[in-house]
Protein backbone atom coordinates (compact mmCIF):
# COMPACT_ATOMS: atom_id res chain seq x y z
CA UNK A 1 0.00 0.00 0.00
CA UNK A 2 0.75 3.82 -0.82
CA UNK A 3 0.16 5.55 2.34
CA UNK A 4 -1.42 8.87 1.26
CA UNK A 5 0.30 11.83 2.91
CA UNK A 6 -0.69 15.19 2.42
CA UNK A 7 3.60 16.11 2.43
CA UNK A 8 4.67 14.89 -0.88
CA UNK A 9 8.25 14.45 0.93
CA UNK A 10 6.32 11.50 2.97
CA UNK A 11 4.76 10.31 -0.16
CA UNK A 12 8.02 9.79 -1.73
CA UNK A 13 9.38 8.05 1.25
CA UNK A 14 6.45 5.68 1.84
CA UNK A 15 7.00 5.10 -2.22
CA UNK A 16 10.25 4.44 -2.13
CA UNK A 17 9.89 1.76 1.11
CA UNK A 18 7.22 -0.05 -1.10
CA UNK A 19 9.59 -0.19 -3.65
CA UNK A 20 12.14 -1.09 -1.37
CA UNK A 21 10.28 -3.83 -0.15
CA UNK A 22 9.40 -5.49 -3.17
CA UNK A 23 13.32 -6.08 -4.48
CA UNK A 24 14.52 -8.95 -5.01
CA UNK A 25 10.86 -10.36 -4.92
CA UNK A 26 10.20 -13.47 -7.17
CA UNK A 27 6.99 -12.37 -9.13
CA UNK A 28 8.81 -13.31 -12.21
CA UNK A 29 9.37 -16.55 -11.00
CA UNK A 30 12.64 -18.16 -12.34
CA UNK A 31 12.38 -16.78 -15.76
CA UNK A 32 14.92 -15.82 -18.32
CA UNK A 33 13.94 -12.33 -16.73
CA UNK A 34 16.38 -12.71 -14.12
CA UNK A 35 17.64 -10.03 -11.81
CA UNK A 36 20.52 -7.92 -13.42
CA UNK A 37 19.66 -7.55 -16.44
CA UNK A 38 19.56 -4.89 -18.39
CA UNK A 39 17.77 -2.65 -18.39
CA UNK A 40 15.94 -2.92 -14.84
CA UNK A 41 12.40 -2.73 -14.46
CA UNK A 42 9.81 -1.98 -11.93
CA UNK A 43 6.25 -3.38 -12.07
CA UNK A 44 3.20 -1.70 -11.07
CA UNK A 45 -0.71 -2.70 -10.84
CA UNK A 46 -3.06 -0.13 -11.68
CA UNK A 47 -6.45 -1.02 -11.14
CA UNK A 48 -6.80 -4.75 -13.04
CA UNK A 49 -4.13 -3.87 -15.37
CA UNK A 50 -0.13 -3.78 -15.07
CA UNK A 51 1.98 -1.56 -15.78
CA UNK A 52 5.91 -1.96 -16.43
CA UNK A 53 8.51 0.85 -16.14
CA UNK A 54 11.91 0.00 -17.17
CA UNK A 55 14.91 2.90 -17.15
CA UNK A 56 16.37 3.21 -20.66
CA UNK A 57 18.08 6.90 -20.83
CA UNK A 58 19.21 7.98 -24.03
CA UNK A 59 17.50 5.71 -26.54
CA UNK A 60 16.89 5.93 -29.75
CA UNK A 61 13.02 5.11 -30.43
CA UNK A 62 14.16 3.02 -33.44
CA UNK A 63 16.32 1.13 -32.02
CA UNK A 64 14.18 -0.44 -29.43
CA UNK A 65 12.49 -3.54 -30.36
CA UNK A 66 9.31 -4.60 -28.29
CA UNK A 67 7.39 -7.77 -28.87
CA UNK A 68 4.59 -9.87 -27.35
CA UNK A 69 3.27 -12.95 -27.14
CA UNK A 70 0.78 -15.13 -25.13
CA UNK A 71 2.26 -13.81 -21.71
CA UNK A 72 5.91 -13.01 -23.03
CA UNK A 73 7.20 -9.89 -23.45
CA UNK A 74 10.36 -9.03 -24.86
CA UNK A 75 12.44 -5.29 -25.24
CA UNK A 76 15.62 -5.59 -27.15
CA UNK A 77 17.95 -2.74 -28.63
CA UNK A 78 21.00 -1.11 -28.07
CA UNK A 79 22.33 2.12 -26.66
CA UNK A 80 24.61 3.89 -28.01
CA UNK A 81 27.16 6.71 -26.92
CA UNK A 82 28.81 9.10 -29.64
CA UNK A 83 31.61 10.74 -28.06
CA UNK A 84 32.87 13.78 -30.17
CA UNK A 85 36.60 13.57 -31.31
CA UNK A 86 39.61 14.85 -30.24
CA UNK A 87 38.14 14.68 -26.94
CA UNK A 88 40.17 13.66 -23.40
CA UNK A 89 37.52 11.24 -20.65
CA UNK A 90 37.61 12.43 -17.49
CA UNK A 91 35.23 10.36 -16.00
CA UNK A 92 33.34 7.34 -17.99
CA UNK A 93 30.92 5.79 -15.86
CA UNK A 94 27.82 5.67 -18.61
CA UNK A 95 27.61 2.13 -20.43
CA UNK A 96 26.53 1.76 -24.23
CA UNK A 97 25.95 -1.67 -26.16
CA UNK A 98 23.02 -4.07 -26.47
CA UNK A 99 20.60 -5.45 -24.74
CA UNK A 100 17.75 -8.11 -25.10
CA UNK A 101 15.39 -9.05 -21.88
CA UNK A 102 12.61 -11.58 -22.30
CA UNK A 103 9.62 -11.30 -19.37
CA UNK A 104 7.20 -13.91 -18.79
CA UNK A 105 4.26 -12.19 -16.55
CA UNK A 106 2.54 -14.65 -14.03
CA UNK A 107 -0.69 -14.09 -15.19
CA UNK A 108 -2.99 -13.55 -18.42
CA UNK A 109 -2.41 -10.52 -20.43
CA UNK A 110 -3.57 -9.07 -23.24
CA UNK A 111 -1.01 -9.01 -25.67
CA UNK A 112 -2.28 -7.25 -28.69
CA UNK A 113 -3.37 -4.40 -26.43
CA UNK A 114 0.10 -3.56 -24.79
CA UNK A 115 0.92 -0.15 -24.84
CA UNK A 116 4.40 1.40 -25.04
CA UNK A 117 5.09 5.25 -24.67
CA UNK A 118 9.11 6.33 -24.14
CA UNK A 119 9.48 9.55 -22.40
CA UNK A 120 12.40 11.18 -20.27
CA UNK A 121 14.29 8.12 -20.85
CA UNK A 122 11.65 5.47 -19.49
CA UNK A 123 10.07 3.12 -21.22
CA UNK A 124 6.52 2.17 -20.07
CA UNK A 125 4.79 -0.72 -20.95
CA UNK A 126 0.91 -0.64 -20.14
CA UNK A 127 -0.15 -4.48 -19.73
CA UNK A 128 -3.55 -4.97 -20.09
CA UNK A 129 -4.38 -8.06 -18.06
CA UNK A 130 -7.02 -10.84 -19.94
CA UNK A 131 -10.53 -10.17 -19.84
CA UNK A 132 -10.70 -14.11 -18.53
CA UNK A 133 -8.24 -13.15 -16.01
CA UNK A 134 -9.99 -10.59 -14.66
CA UNK A 135 -11.61 -11.39 -10.74
CA UNK A 136 -15.09 -12.08 -10.76
CA UNK A 137 -17.82 -11.62 -7.91
CA UNK A 138 -19.68 -14.70 -6.87
CA UNK A 139 -22.88 -13.97 -6.01
CA UNK A 140 -24.29 -16.39 -3.32
CA UNK A 141 -28.07 -17.14 -4.03
CA UNK B 1 34.81 -2.79 -29.42
CA UNK B 2 32.69 -1.29 -26.88
CA UNK B 3 29.32 -1.11 -29.13
CA UNK B 4 29.53 -5.36 -29.37
CA UNK B 5 29.11 -5.83 -25.35
CA UNK B 6 26.23 -6.32 -23.26
CA UNK B 7 24.93 -4.05 -21.31
CA UNK B 8 24.84 -4.33 -17.34
CA UNK B 9 23.00 -2.96 -14.94
CA UNK B 10 24.22 -0.10 -12.86
CA UNK B 11 23.02 -0.25 -9.06
CA UNK B 12 22.13 3.60 -8.00
CA UNK B 13 24.38 5.04 -6.06
CA UNK B 14 22.85 7.02 -3.28
CA UNK B 15 24.09 10.73 -2.45
CA UNK B 16 26.48 11.00 0.36
CA UNK B 17 25.07 12.84 3.17
CA UNK B 18 27.56 14.57 4.34
CA UNK B 19 24.48 16.71 6.70
CA UNK B 20 22.16 15.08 7.79
CA UNK B 21 19.13 16.00 6.24
CA UNK B 22 15.40 16.68 7.53
CA UNK B 23 13.89 13.84 5.61
CA UNK B 24 15.02 10.36 5.31
CA UNK B 25 13.60 10.46 1.41
CA UNK B 26 16.87 9.23 -0.60
CA UNK B 27 18.50 10.89 -3.28
CA UNK B 28 20.81 9.17 -6.42
CA UNK B 29 24.04 9.81 -8.27
CA UNK B 30 23.51 10.41 -11.82
CA UNK B 31 25.60 7.84 -13.99
CA UNK B 32 27.99 10.59 -15.31
CA UNK B 33 30.60 10.98 -18.22
CA UNK B 34 32.76 14.05 -18.02
CA UNK B 35 35.27 14.93 -21.17
CA UNK B 36 36.90 18.26 -22.43
CA UNK B 37 38.22 19.75 -25.60
CA UNK B 38 40.08 22.80 -26.41
CA UNK B 39 36.81 24.94 -25.70
CA UNK B 40 34.91 23.28 -23.28
CA UNK B 41 34.04 20.49 -20.50
CA UNK B 42 31.08 18.94 -21.28
CA UNK B 43 29.04 17.13 -18.12
CA UNK B 44 26.86 14.06 -18.90
CA UNK B 45 24.08 12.95 -16.28
CA UNK B 46 21.42 10.20 -17.02
CA UNK B 47 18.63 11.20 -15.05
CA UNK B 48 15.51 8.69 -16.55
CA UNK B 49 12.58 10.40 -15.25
CA UNK B 50 13.60 13.61 -15.04
CA UNK B 51 11.97 16.08 -17.61
CA UNK B 52 13.50 19.40 -18.29
CA UNK B 53 11.17 21.96 -16.15
CA UNK B 54 12.34 19.89 -12.67
CA UNK B 55 16.14 20.42 -12.98
CA UNK B 56 18.34 22.57 -11.19
CA UNK B 57 21.65 23.89 -12.63
CA UNK B 58 23.99 25.68 -9.92
CA UNK B 59 27.53 26.97 -9.64
CA UNK B 60 28.40 28.27 -6.68
CA UNK B 61 32.31 29.06 -4.88
CA UNK B 62 33.56 26.58 -7.83
CA UNK B 63 31.21 23.96 -7.41
CA UNK B 64 28.55 22.86 -10.03
CA UNK B 65 25.84 21.21 -8.70
CA UNK B 66 22.88 19.61 -10.53
CA UNK B 67 19.84 18.39 -9.06
CA UNK B 68 16.47 16.85 -11.10
CA UNK B 69 13.47 16.03 -9.35
CA UNK B 70 10.66 13.53 -10.14
CA UNK B 71 7.20 13.91 -10.67
CA UNK B 72 5.74 11.36 -8.65
CA UNK B 73 1.86 12.18 -10.22
CA UNK B 74 3.26 10.08 -12.85
CA UNK B 75 3.20 7.17 -10.01
CA UNK B 76 -0.42 7.79 -8.34
CA UNK B 77 -2.53 5.30 -8.03
CA UNK B 78 -0.33 2.48 -8.62
CA UNK B 79 0.65 -0.28 -6.61
CA UNK B 80 4.46 -1.43 -6.91
CA UNK B 81 4.12 -5.00 -7.39
CA UNK B 82 7.92 -6.12 -8.19
CA UNK B 83 11.02 -3.66 -7.94
CA UNK B 84 14.65 -3.64 -9.75
CA UNK B 85 15.49 -0.41 -9.16
CA UNK B 86 14.45 2.65 -6.54
CA UNK B 87 12.98 6.02 -7.75
CA UNK B 88 14.31 9.20 -6.51
CA UNK B 89 15.41 12.72 -7.01
CA UNK B 90 18.90 12.83 -8.27
CA UNK B 91 21.63 14.87 -6.52
CA UNK B 92 25.53 15.32 -7.65
CA UNK B 93 28.82 18.19 -7.45
CA UNK B 94 31.61 18.52 -8.95
CA UNK B 95 34.12 20.76 -8.56
CA UNK B 96 35.39 22.60 -11.53
CA UNK B 97 38.17 25.47 -11.93
CA UNK B 98 36.78 28.92 -11.77
CA UNK B 99 38.09 29.12 -15.45
CA UNK B 100 34.90 28.16 -17.24
CA UNK B 101 33.01 31.18 -18.84
CA UNK B 102 29.98 30.55 -16.56
CA UNK B 103 27.60 33.10 -18.79
CA UNK B 104 27.96 30.46 -21.50
CA UNK B 105 27.04 27.16 -19.98
CA UNK B 106 24.85 25.48 -22.12
CA UNK B 107 22.37 22.75 -21.06
CA UNK B 108 20.60 20.64 -23.05
CA UNK B 109 17.83 17.43 -21.91
CA UNK B 110 16.72 14.92 -24.17
CA UNK B 111 15.48 11.08 -23.16
CA UNK B 112 16.37 11.21 -19.48
CA UNK B 113 20.46 12.52 -20.43
CA UNK B 114 21.62 15.78 -19.54
CA UNK B 115 24.28 17.51 -21.46
CA UNK B 116 25.99 20.66 -19.68
CA UNK B 117 28.52 22.34 -22.32
CA UNK B 118 30.86 24.57 -19.90
CA UNK B 119 33.06 27.09 -22.31
CA UNK B 120 36.31 27.33 -21.02
CA UNK B 121 37.06 31.47 -20.52
CA UNK B 122 39.14 32.54 -22.89
CA UNK B 123 42.59 33.21 -21.23
CA UNK B 124 42.07 29.17 -19.97
CA UNK B 125 42.40 28.42 -23.74
CA UNK B 126 45.53 26.54 -24.46
CA UNK B 127 48.04 28.43 -26.39
CA UNK B 128 50.36 27.68 -28.86
CA UNK B 129 54.24 28.86 -27.34
CA UNK B 130 56.53 29.91 -29.86
CA UNK B 131 60.05 28.67 -29.91
CA UNK B 132 62.42 31.37 -31.00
Amino acid sequence: MIMRSADPFDALFAFQQALENRLSGDWFGGTTAGMGSYPPINVFQQGDDLVAIIELPGINKEELNIQSKENTIRIAGRKNIDYPEDISLHRRERLSGDFDRTLVVPMQIDPDGIKAEYNDGLLALFIPRAEQDKPRTIEIR
Amino acid sequence: MAGEQELQVQQKREVDRAQEPTTPMRAFLPTTDIFENEDALTVVLEMPGVDKSNIDVDIENGTLTVEGRINFDKYKDMQPTYSEYNVGPYRRSFRISNRVDQDKIKAEMRDGVMTLVLPKAEEAKPRRIEVT
